[in-house]
């Protein structure tokens, strides 16, 4: 109890004088997930759309195993991610090791599988309503995609949160593909397991705090937003 | 009124329609020619929704064929379904009628135009603004019909839209159901009560069992119907 | 052994870095002992003025600095585990091993010290008295130079793996940090680096019980990576880098770097 009230007070101090570590540590970790979770709606949010309105034959194990990769332990990603990016390996000609764009990589491979599969899950019900309508108005594949994402855009909002939350608090696949580089790779998350192994449980679990507090203000801000965009309760 | 290129007629031969070992529907031969309102009449559970949906193509056929006048691809285009239960999008009702007109390329503005006219058409003009789920159960069938009739389609199929409605909202879709008509809209409607069969119908099909049992101009079959069947059902006896 | 360059070469190559408009960078892998004493907090800013250069360390284990320098990954590495190093320049890895600096291992344990380490005449002496007792002990268990040092001295001690795979023996896998945590939290022993353990936040109930004997001394060695093997390596980067490091100005910083006040490591490059 003693290191969480310590851990607030160092927090509030960190705070109040804008440290510059803190706030390049901030930013960091800001770009890295944003970059990640943006990238990753991208490619699962029409993924999954696409995933409901088309049917083919390995349709099912698709869906199977896109639900399974949501539980990929993200130290493996990370490790794979590391083989792939390695001097030694297939892509390490790209210089791209213990940069922020590794981290991103890392971050977007355990981020696709999650948001693609909540979108899946929402549209299907979605679909469910609009299926008679939209063939019956002959909407091809494509149209059926942009009118399910546009009008299911609430549930995706939430989907897009999820895989935000599960990449701002993600530490284990950044930690090796980064590398924890002061002034360089280093983010919230990483610092916070450095100085536990410090043994600086204080200031670790002031960072802790600041963390949470920055995930309870994104997903505040997006919900207000979005909440000025509808009509109704919805 | 209506394109050169006429859809119709439409030809039914043979057609069978199954679902879960169960034959819902045929063998059924029909030809729905160019011109009136076609009531399709029968007991609850008759095949009345499956012969629409074979017609539309929202159903597929076990059997037999399903030919317009001119290619499939053509056609489908042309044609327009009212539910049962209305379905709803997301949107606000104006954009809710617009949808079909931008889903087919028509620019946003001159689509929304054309939805504020349908709208007020089918006495929709206080409600524009809201969103479409929540209005009037009578309210969104309107909503349904405005959003069928504004790609002007050569034909529009109906699956028994008053079923859950009252007698102000019944009359209102009536009079619109009407000028349709009178615009050379080919009209295809399910319904069970024989008033508004009455009222509505310029011939009328009488599907019992999964099968089509008449076929006749409408003063015929309410003043004489042949088959024992549609007797029962005039006189409002519970049929089999 | 192959001779290290001469330093006038390496001054030429700082020359050129230094009147270069931006700084150039270099990838060193370092151990988590090192970088936990706090020494480079101390000596990257000042290499950054001295030599234009932007040192970026990846903190890892020694098993990982190594897999790093054999892939390419980094530039150098600084780690302190000689059996390692030379399988490393056995395979060719490196150009060479550069001896910096050492310090020393030191025994922490419970204050109340039921194996009576206090009193341990030599560090084979405290590993047995620690076996006998069967008391607690936390291992690094993740294949670093800690834990190679503290296996040879188990090794030295007479103490067979299967005496240390019985209940009292816990392979942490995991950084000194993360390891002396787990001794606080058990109240175990544990064998650390001095500088990690002087640094360390979190003591609660533990002590320094015994140190001193030669057999713990650690040597820390640079190795650059061998630009043969990977030709994309900052070698002029890493020599100027290891020229600095056993220069005169770095044996003043490192000589007196102190935590607490004790002195942490000894200079022990030799300079030509």
């Amino acid at each position: 109890m003693d290191s969480i009230s310590s851990g607030l007070l160092d927090a509030f101090a960190l705070i109040l004088t804008l440290d510059s570590d803190l706030v390049e540590i901030v930013l960091l970790s800001l770009r890295v997930t944003v970059t990640a979770v943006a990238i990753a709606a991208l490619i699962g949010l029409p993924f999954g759309a696409w995933l409901v309105v088309n049917r083919f034959r390995f349709r099912r194990y698709t869906i199977s195993v896109l639900n399974a990769l949501m539980g990929l332990p993200p130290v493996v990603v990370g490790l794979f991610v590391y083989l792939m990016l390695s001097r030694s390996g297939p892509f390490g000609v790209l210089g791209l090791l213990f940069t922020p764009t590794a981290m991103i990589i890392a971050q977007v491979i355990i981020v696709m599988p999650l948001i693609a599969s909540i979108a899946h899950q929402t549209i299907r019900d979605l679909w469910a309503e609009y299926h008679d309508l939209l063939i019956s108005l002959n909407a091809s594949r494509a149209q059926r995609i942009k009118v399910l994402l546009w009008d299911g855009r609430r549930a995706l909002i939430t989907a897009v949160l999820a895989g935000f939350g599960r990449a701002i608090g993600e530490v284990g696949a950044i930690m090796i593909v980064g590398g924890n580089i002061d002034h360089s790779t280093r983010v919230l998350t990483t610092s916070i397991a450095l100085e536990t192994s410090k043994g600086n449980f204080a200031f670790a679990m002031g960072l802790g705090i600041i963390l949470i507090t920055l995930a309870i203000a994104v997903n505040l801000a997006i919900h207000s937003i979005s909440r000025t965009e509808r009509a109704s309760t919805w | 009124m209506v394109a050169s290129a006429r859809i119709l007629p439409l030809e039914l031969t043979g057609v069978v329609a199954r679902a879960f070992g169960k034959q819902l529907l045929g063998p059924v031969d029909l030809t729905i020619g160019a011109t009136g309102l076609t009531v399709v009449m029968g007991p609850n559970g008759a095949g009345k929704t499956t012969l629409l949906r074979v017609m539309h193509g929202l159903r597929r056929i076990s059997a037999g064929t399903v030919v317009w006048s001119v290619d499939e691809a053509v056609a489908r285009r042309k044609q327009a379904f009212v539910f049962q239960s209305p379905i709803m999008m997301r949107r606000r009702v104006i954009d809710s009628i617009a949808f079909p007109l931008i889903l087919h390329g028509v620019d946003k503005r001159s689509a929304k135009q054309q939805a504020k006219d349908w709208a007020i058409r089918v006495g929709l003009g206080h409600v524009l603004h809201d969103w479409a789920p929540m209005i009037s159960g009578g309210e969104k069938q309107k909503l349904a019909v405005a959003r069928a009739l504004i790609c002007e389609p050569e034909i529009l199929f109906l699956d028994e839209p008053c079923a859950n409605l009252d007698g102000r909202s019944t009359r209102e879709i009536e009079t619109v159901l009407k000028q349709a008509e009178l615009a050379g809209i080919r009209i295809i409607m399910a319904t069970h009560n024989l008033g508004q069969a009455r009222r509505l119908a310029s011939d009328v099909i009488f599907v019992h069992g999964g099968k089509i049992l008449e076929t006749t101009p409408a003063d015929t079959f309410f003043d004489t119907p042949r088959t024992p069947q549609a007797k029962a059902f005039i006189q409002g006896d519970i049929v089999e | 052994m192959k001779r290290p360059p001469k330093y006038w070469r390496a001054a030429i190559v700082a020359l050129f870095i230094a009147t270069n408009a931006q700084a150039a960078e270099i990838k060193v892998a370092v151990t988590t002992s090192f970088y936990n004493s706090g020494l480079s907090d101390i000596l990257l800013p000042v290499i950054r003025d001295d030599l234009d250069l932007d040192v970026q360390l990846i903190v890892v284990g020694t098993g990982q600095a190594l897999r790093l320098g054999r892939a390419g990954d980094v530039d150098a590495i600084l780690v302190h585990s000689r059996k390692a190093e030379d399988a490393f320049l056995a395979g060719d890895f490196g150009t060479h091993r550069r001896e910096i600096m050492y310090n020393d291992f030191v025994f922490i344990g419970p204050s109340a010290d039921p194996a009576t380490l206090s009193e341990a005449t030599s560090a084979s002496d405290a590993m047995q008295r620690i076996k006998t007792t069967e008391s607690s002990f936390a291992s690094r268990g993740d294949d670093s130079g800690t834990h190679k040092k503290e296996l040879s001295l188990w090794g030295a001690a007479g103490v067979s793996e299967e005496d240390l795979s019985t209940g009292w023996y816990h392979a942490v896998g995991a950084g000194m940090g993360a390891t002396l945590n787990v001794a606080s939290g058990m109240d175990a022993y544990v064998l650390s680096d001095r500088a990690s353990w002087l640094n360390f936040g979190n003591k609660g109930g533990l002590a320094l019980l015994y140190a001193g004997d030669p057999t713990l001394f650690n040597q820390y060695a640079y190795i650059p990576v061998n630009p043969l093997r990977h030709s994309h390596v900052k070698k002029e980067l890493a020599l100027a880098l290891e020229e600095w490091l056993v220069g005169p100005k770095a044996e003043d910083l490192i000589s007196n770097y102190r935590i607490n006040g004790e002195l942490l490591f000894t200079f022990n490059a030799v300079r030509n």
